[in-house]
């Protein structure tokens, strides 16, 4: 035995473990402060909704184009979850294939998100509730830019063969950030499309 | 199974080859590359203290300005600047960085590690600090500094009334140290849950990792408020959009909604690690351990809680519904009985035994009674009819320096007294501390106690100047000489430490005969920290024998780990070990991006989008390199 160097205590391991990493958990941390970030981004929306005496100030936003893109998203997220549950399984296919397509709807999303942004009646400087409407969704699209990104690097990993049943937190963590990207869609959704439909006042 | 195996006591080669496996050169190249907490922990300390004096100039001409009536040493327009820069320079670049420095240096030390969870991280961390720093006072050479108050209440702020680069280096200098602030955030969080040696369990962690760790917690939540608020600021003032517009549908109250939901946690944030440096050097100096442990962590916790419902209580005059008005006022009351908590633990601690009265206890026995003062102003503003009576004047300002540098800075100057000697291996003077301690304690009461009276004689904050005969002389002049005499007392201090690093009494591994892991390993440390990884049994492991403790924490024989950078990591809640971590080697990448993250936001600042959008594809490329794996078989963990 080594004695005389210590001893290499990978050998008193347990067999295997199901700890998150570090970088598990830096993405974790990353994903609630991005998180309290579009909350605040939704408060400041109704907090100046609820002072305004028209809300909103011209027409409702339309679902023909948001609809769509949100359902694009929610779809994508399966896709992502049955990608990562592929490398998983050991199935560096089914990963690949699984990356690409979400990538792809990842795209999708922002060029039907940048028709909605041509066909805008108003622009961030017409009142308020235009800064806000544009910020908040622009914020999205950067972090499904973000995501995208995200997704093409490990997609390239993914065809190198980096990544195995054990050793995929760059899979996993992309895959986190894919959900959250979404699930905040979801809240922009809800809050800019839905609720004045529900609490819009004239 | 994995920590009863017997270890046998590690040799001078295992420390010849760890110090191999550690070692940054000593070159350009180490220094600018290192990845060490040890370093950067010290840098941050360095560069904070740095901040704290330029803050303090500041300070010192405002009080030159104010000593008498109607002195015009200062514009008016050159006074907003000062007073601006002095706010928003001790809030935000001295008094937090300064924890960030300590628990740095500290944190893998008091948990028997080698290293933070992601020391690159830690290190981009620094960069962003320092370069955010640069930023702002870059404003200082083209003359416009930002001059609406550390506060920077909207419509003052909007590009109409304030036309300049002012408020521009404002929103984007705090967007660009929000940024430092997150990722070191992120890096406390994740080496609290995983950097622990093997058996300190969360019942077991010093005090202070429960308070950094708290407040970690709080900039994760508190931070984006503060940012949002500056991205509004800059799109309303260069993006022509209207947030703050009450004309567009905008409000100027949102900007004070998001700047005090940030700014009230924040007031914690830079308090709770001080009070948790306290509670581990109190206990120290009485020869005991702290008592009610378990008394001080809930009560940490629950002013991390608390400290988010009381923003309200800084727009008590803004005309907010009574009902709201009433709940915040409640909350700012009910906030004190944590904080009391913990007060009370520290005099139960004192309590009946002969505490040494060695400098770093002098500091904090002065940091409690002014603590005590700052806090009794404090509730007496939490009353809603006092605080219209008082808001906005220099009663407002006597209370937050009472806070501030009652909590903040006499803690942070009894940390370097008591930490010092495990920094550079040598003791800081005894008798220019007890000088030090003196002068500014006294400096500091002559100097910031009557601003109780003028602000009772209705002295409103933020005037340049002021006509003589309306009974604010005295107390004025006062304010300014003692700020002199405080002034002298820091000077002290830095002298102590200039000194005392060059020719102090040598120190040893241990020598205020403290209990926790940083005081088992050499003085200065070596770069690999520890040479065994300790297994931890107690709160107190270096005082086992003395408490006749049941179980015997380990901290001379235990794993080496000398296969490369590496430490353990453990389960987040009971420190079980789970595996062994690959740690980075020196790299320049994290410097690199905060220089790229520096072109930005002066591309932004300049308005020049191109140059802004090849500083984010140039993010974008440096970090993929970053996250690329540097081994491929078999992969580290990271993979």
């Amino acid at each position: 035995m080594a004695a005389s160097i210590g001893m290499d205590s990978r050998h008193l391991l347990p067999p295997s473990t199901r700890e998150h990493p570090p970088g598990w958990w830096a993405m974790v941390c990353l994903i609630i402060t991005e998180g309290a970030l579009f909350a605040y981004f939704l408060f400041s929306y109704f907090y100046l909704a609820s002072m305004a005496p028209q809300w909103p100030p011209n027409r409702l936003p339309e679902l023909r184009l948001a609809g769509p893109n949100t359902i694009i998203l929610i779809v994508s997220s399966f896709v992502m979850w049955w990608s990562e549950r592929g490398i998983k399984a050991g199935q560096q296919m089914r990963l690949r294939i699984g990356l690409l397509v979400t990538a792809i709807m990842g795209i999708v999303f922002l060029v039907i998100q940048s028709r909605e942004y041509a066909g805008l009646k108003f622009t961030a400087s017409s009142h308020a509730y235009g800064s806000l409407f544009i910020t908040i969704t622009a914020f999205h699209f950067a972090h499904v830019v973000v995501g995208v990104l995200m997704m093409l690097t490990t997609q390239l990993r993914a065809w190198l063969g980096h990544f195995t049943e054990r050793h995929h937190l760059a899979v996993t963590n992309t895959a986190l950030y894919w959900h959250f990207v979404d699930i905040v869609w979801l809240f922009v959704f809800a809050s800019l499309y839905l609720s004045p439909r529900i609490w819009g006042h004239t | 199974m994995a920590t009863t195996a017997p270890y046998s006591a590690p040799t001078a080669e295992t420390a010849a080859h760890l110090d191999e496996i550690w070692h940054t050169p000593h070159t350009l190249y180490g220094r600018l590359a290192t990845v060490d907490h040890k370093i950067i922990g010290i840098r941050y300390l360095v560069t904070s203290f740095v901040f704290l004096i330029l803050g303090g100039l500041e300070a010192a001409i405002m009080r030159a300005q104010l000593a008498q009536p109607n002195l015009h040493l200062l514009s008016a327009e050159a006074y907003n600047q000062i007073f601006t820069m002095h706010g928003t320079t001790m809030i935000i670049w001295y008094a937090a960085p300064i924890l960030s420095g300590f628990s740095n240096y500290l944190w893998p030390l008091l948990f028997g590690s080698r290293d933070m969870a992601l020391p690159r991280i830690n290190a981009l961390s620094y960069w962003l600090f320092l370069f955010s720093g640069i930023f702002l006072y870059s404003s200082a050479f083209v003359g416009q500094m930002p001059d609406r108050g550390w506060f920077a209440y909207a419509p003052m702020t909007e590009l109409r009334y304030s036309p300049a680069l002012n408020m521009d280096f404002y929103a984007l200098g705090i967007l660009f140290i929000t940024i430092s602030t997150t990722v070191g955030s992120i890096n406390f969080v994740v080496t609290m849950l995983k950097m622990r040696a093997p058996g300190m369990s969360i019942n077991r962690m010093p005090i202070m990792a429960w308070s950094t760790a708290t407040i970690s917690l709080m900039a994760l939540f508190a931070l984006p408020s503060l940012s949002a608020a500056c991205v509004f600021l800059f799109f309303d003032r260069r993006l022509a959009m209207h947030f703050f517009d009450s004309t567009q549908g905008g409000s100027p109250l949102l900007w004070q909604h998001l700047f005090w939901i940030f700014g009230h946690p924040w007031v914690y944030i830079v308090v709770l690690p001080a009070m948790g440096m306290a509670s581990m050097i109190i206990p120290t100096f009485c020869r005991r351990p702290l008592a009610g442990y378990g008394y001080v962590v809930m009560s940490t916790i629950m002013t991390g809680l608390i400290g988010f419902g009381v923003w309200v209580h800084h727009m008590f005059a803004t005309g907010l519904p009574p009902m709201a008005m009433s709940f915040f006022s409640a909350a700012s009351l009910t906030i004190v009985i944590p904080s009391a908590v913990t007060v009370f633990a520290w005099i139960a601690t004192l309590w009946d035994s002969k505490p040494v009265m060695r400098t770093p206890m002098l500091f904090l026995l002065g940091f409690v009674l002014l603590f005590v003062i700052g806090g009794v102003s404090g509730v007496m503003t939490a009353a809603l009819p006092f605080d219209w009576q008082l808001t906005d004047t220099y009663f407002v300002v006597a209370h937050i320096h009472y806070v501030l540098v009652g909590i903040n800075l006499f803690p942070v100057v009894a940390a370097v007294y008591y930490w010092f000697p495990k920094m550079t291996g040598r003791m800081m003077s005894e008798r220019l501390g007890r000088w030090n301690f003196w002068v500014m304690f006294i400096g500091f009461n002559l100097g910031f106690f009557p601003m109780h009276i003028s602000g009772l004689l209705g002295m409103p904050r933020r005037i340049y100047t002021y006509s003589g005969g309306l009974g604010w002389d005295a107390a004025n002049m006062i304010s300014s000489i003692g700020a002199y005499v405080f002034a002298i007392g820091v000077l002290l201090f830095l002298i102590n430490v200039i000194k005392s690093r060059r020719d102090g009494a040598i120190a040893g591994d241990n020598p205020w005969d403290a209990s926790t892991l940083e005081w088992s390993v050499p003085s200065p440390p070596p770069e690999y920290n520890f040479l065994v990884i300790p297994t931890v049994r107690s709160r107190d492991p270096l005082w086992e024998d003395r408490l006749a403790l049941p179980e015997r924490s380990s901290v001379r024989e235990g794993p080496t780990l000398t296969e490369g950078r590496e430490t353990l990591a453990t389960t987040p809640l009971d420190a079980e070990l789970a595996r062994v971590l690959h740690m980075p080697e020196d790299t320049l990448i994290p410097l690199v991006l905060a220089l790229v993250m520096l072109v930005l936001f002066y591309g932004l600042l300049l308005r020049a989008w191109w140059l802004a959008g090849v500083a984010l594809f140039g993010a974008y490329v440096v970090i993929n390199i970053w996250l690329w794996p540097k081994r491929h078989a078999p992969l580290s963990e990271e993979g």
